[in-house]
């Protein structure tokens, strides 16, 4: 699986953080989504998707390969 | 008849159009009003009838609610004429002094994302000791004062006013103060002059505050706004207010609603409260303020919006300019979303609800609603496992007549 992220339209909500702390971070001075893995692991993929699916600003694309 | 006339009679909107909002039925205090359910199965695209006579759209189904809410062609403004404002009050207060919750973006993001860094979720998780430490506190008062105690003012709105008003900077000395006025302004009865007048309040007193920081800062929220934000000029003090007003009556009114709410929902699913007493795994107490906040479904007012384009959506044009209502209350009960969806079962996984919103105005404070919930709910019926209702359900008095749902009072014992 492929994560992609957009980080102008990210409303720094945390949802994709408690999702998947693996994945994605958030910045100090703001809050707004941080890519950790690009490339998450299998194992991971149900909590990327959740991510993707709870994310308020649709910012965060997933591929799966 | 065709399908064409069936959407374009609906599209008008009928003379006897439901009034909106509708009643709960009695005794069933937790339950959307029904006459939702019968539209989110008949009708989820439908016309409504407001207060003051204009007919916006009633959007009742969980799927239509998330599209909509992330449409950048439905706005948040105010101050549009078509915003289907909830009150005569709430009309006068909101259209003149908005902050970002009633703004569109780009001028929305700029805003809001001069707010957001205290509220993720590393900064928030570093608030947890603190916020076990006021829960811990206040329950030992309780546990040390006589009983029946009322939950709502013993503990319910003193945790997440020391919270925010922690984080904000703003005294809790003040607490009557602020939490006063804050009712006049969530309270659907209040008349015009009166909210009007209690948001002239809370902004006077943010101003002063401000004020004052500007000349000495700490390491505060409204510190913050003042030193970087108002002293640099990218902020008039005016719209630093707005937003420190937005946050302390959002900070604290919403949060306290739950803790109380949610406490009396326990109670009446002995099963459900004895599953969380009886845990201490933070996986579950997470799940189970999820299921609550869906559950419940606080701000059940619905989300007001109003279209700036003609939208399209499943059969119907909704109009550049029409009022829309997003019901998320009973989207959160919509069975397409969640299985047996009147059921309370903490050990659901409820995660994707719509109580916080959806789309970019979502709610801001949720990382820290959730900390607080988390603590609240995995502490207080452990400490208090006796913990009862002092009334009949009947007595309890319910905050029908409000923008935020909830309990006026809770007469507790143990
Ligand atoms: C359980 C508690 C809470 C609930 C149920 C709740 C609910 C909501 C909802 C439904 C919205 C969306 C409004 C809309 O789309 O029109 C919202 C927005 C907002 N909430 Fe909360 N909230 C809670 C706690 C908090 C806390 C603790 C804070 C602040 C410290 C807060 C600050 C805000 C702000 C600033 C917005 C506006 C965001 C924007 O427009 O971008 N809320 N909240
Ligand atoms: S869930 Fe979406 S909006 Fe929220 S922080 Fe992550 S990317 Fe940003």
């Amino acid at each position: 699986m492929k994560v992609f992220i957009d980080q102008d339209k990210c409303v720094a909500s945390g949802q994709c953080v408690l999702a998947a702390a693996d994945v994605f971070d958030q910045r100090d001075e703001d809050g707004v989504v941080i890519l950790l893995n690009p490339d998450p692991p299998a194992e991971l993929a149900d909590d990327v998707r959740q991510a993707a699916a709870v994310c308020p600003a649709l910012a965060i694309r997933v591929e799966e390969e | 008849m065709s399908a064409d006339l069936v959407t374009s009679m609906s599209d008008t909107p009928p003379a006897e159009a439901p009034q909106f909002p509708m009643p709960r039925a009695t005794g069933c205090p937790f339950d959307p009003p029904p006459f939702l359910r019968t539209l989110q199965a008949d009708a989820p695209i439908t016309r409504v009838r407001l207060w003051d006579g204009s007919a916006p759209w009633l959007i009742s189904r969980y799927d239509h609610q998330r599209v909509l809410l992330s449409d950048p062609r439905i706005s948040a403004d105010a101050a549009h004429p078509h915003y289907p404002h909830a009150t005569t009050g709430q009309k006068e207060v909101k259209k003149g002094m908005r902050t970002f919750i009633n703004m569109d973006d780009p001028e929305h993001a700029r805003l809001r994302r001069m707010v957001t860094a205290p509220f993720s979720i590393k900064r928030v998780e570093a608030l947890r000791p603190a916020i076990q430490k006021i829960v811990d506190d206040l329950i030992d008062d309780m546990l040390a004062g006589p009983t029946p105690v009322d939950l709502v003012q013993a503990f319910a709105l003193p945790v997440p006013s020391l919270v925010i008003s922690e984080l904000l900077g703003v005294p809790y000395a003040d607490h009557d103060f602020f939490q006063q006025n804050s009712r006049l302004l969530v309270n659907r009865d209040t008349p015009p002059d009166e909210a009007m007048a209690a948001q002239h309040r809370l902004i006077d007193y943010l101003d002063r505050l401000i004020a004052d920081k500007l000349a000495d800062p700490g390491e505060d929220l409204l510190s913050y706004l003042a030193a970087q934000r108002v002293a640099t000029g990218e902020l008039s003090r005016q719209e630093a207010a707005l937003m420190g007003r937005l946050l302390l009556v959002a900070g604290h009114e919403t949060t306290a609603n739950m803790i109380a709410l949610g406490t009396l929902a326990l109670l009446q699913h002995p099963d459900q409260l004895a599953a969380l007493r009886e845990t201490d795994d933070p996986k579950l107490i997470a799940g189970a303020v999820e299921e609550l906040l869906r559950y419940l479904t606080i701000v059940h007012g619905g989300r007001r919006r109003v279209a700036l384009e003609d939208i399209e959506i499943d059969g119907h044009t909704i109009r550049a300019g029409e009022g829309v209502i997003l019901a998320n209350d009973i989207g959160n009960r919509d069975a397409t979303a969640f299985a047996c969806p009147d059921r309370l079962d903490i050990h659901r996984d409820a995660r994707r609800h719509v109580a916080f919103g959806f789309g970019v105005h979502q709610c801001l404070g949720q990382p820290l609603a959730r900390v607080e919930l988390q603590v609240v709910y995995g502490t207080l019926y452990r400490r208090i496992p006796t913990l009862r209702l002092a009334v009949d359900l009947d007595l309890v008095p319910f905050k029908h007549d409000a923008i935020v749902y909830g309990v006026y009072e809770l007469p507790v014992a143990w």
